[in-house]
């Protein structure tokens, strides 16, 4: 059935990520991880550095198995668009909640 | 025209009002509806973690190491998930199976180190009832363990349906591996924010 305002779209299994890149993808994902615990074993490093690090770590860890395990990078683009609300609800009552209660000052 | 993007082999669209399976679709609602679930339990956590009249404090009981070996168990039940499903889909029936398994025993491997861990905080004095911050605590991640228990029912069942035909689990049916491969791994991104934001960000002194 069409699909109103789409343009034409294919998606076939042949379009996701072969094993071996799987595995290139778990590698990525270990090896961020294993930084971030060695980051925050670094004393040096202020707390504020240490948040952004690893706000920044988690997100990239987060696109990346959203978009290759998930396979949202390959799926319609409907998934993708449920997902950000969702993430758009969370975050906004996270924010929400920390300006009300001043928990992020 | 978009045709549904299932893994199960098409040759066209689905008869569906959006051309979409709506299995999948219904999946992925549900798993926009967990993301305000989790982010409200994320907030409550964060508005109380230093909320606590007395101890004991995150920085006190947060056993980083142990907590990171259990985020590197999860994450590998994310690539032998997606392994599962590359295998069903290919008609590789034996591998398929392993994976599967293998991504159960991965979570059921996840679980113990929360009992672990669980123990280990209530042998140091914190329990749900002791503060604000265990009280907090407990609650997200607890039903963030009792989501990867789901997923580890979920992931048996489909080990033993895989054994009621002798061809496993057909090419036809990996959308039911598919559907739990994305709860599978919507599980393990809530629990990379969760090691960010409470254990990482959390015990920061």
């Amino acid at each position: 059935m069409a699909n109103s305002g789409q343009a034409p779209e294919e998606h076939h299994d042949s379009d996701h990520p072969s094993p071996a890149r799987y595995i290139q993808i778990a590698v990525i994902l270990t090896l961020i991880t294993a930084f971030e615990v060695a980051i925050y074993y670094v004393e040096s490093i202020s707390k504020e550095a240490f948040i952004i690090i690893f706000v920044g770590m988690g997100i990239i860890k987060f696109i990346i198995v959203a978009m290759f395990y998930m396979h949202l990078k390959f799926d319609h683009r409907l998934f993708t668009w449920l997902l950000l609300a969702g993430l758009t609800l969370a975050i906004f009552a996270i924010v929400t909640l920390g300006t009300l209660f001043r928990i992020f000052t | 025209m978009a045709t549904h993007s299932t893994t199960a082999p098409h040759t066209g669209p689905l008869a569906t009002t959006t051309g979409l399976d709506h299995r999948k679709l219904l999946m992925w609602t549900f798993l926009a509806s967990e993301c305000l679930f989790f982010g409200s339990l994320i907030a409550t956590f964060l508005l109380f973690k230093d909320a606590s009249v007395s101890g004991p404090i995150p920085q006190e009981v947060l056993n980083i190491p142990v907590t990171s070996t259990s985020t590197f168990v999860l994450l590998t039940s994310s690539l032998s998930m997606v392994l599962a499903l590359a295998a069903i889909q290919r008609g590789d029936i034996v591998s398929g199976r392993v994976w599967i398994l293998a991504t159960a025993v991965l979570g059921a491997t996840f679980l113990g180190f929360q009992v672990f861990e669980f123990k280990e905080f209530i042998d140091e004095g914190l329990k749900p009832s002791t503060n604000v911050f265990g009280a907090s605590f407990f609650t997200l991640t607890g039903f963030h363990g009792a989501h990867v228990a789901v997923g580890v029912i979920w992931l048996m069942s489909l080990f033993i349906f895989s054994f009621k035909s002798k061809d496993g689990i057909p090419a036809s049916k990996s959308l039911d591996v598919e559907l739990c491969g994305l709860y599978w791994h919507f599980v393990d991104i809530v629990w990379v924010v969760i090691f960010t934001v409470v254990y990482l960000i959390s015990s920061l002194e």
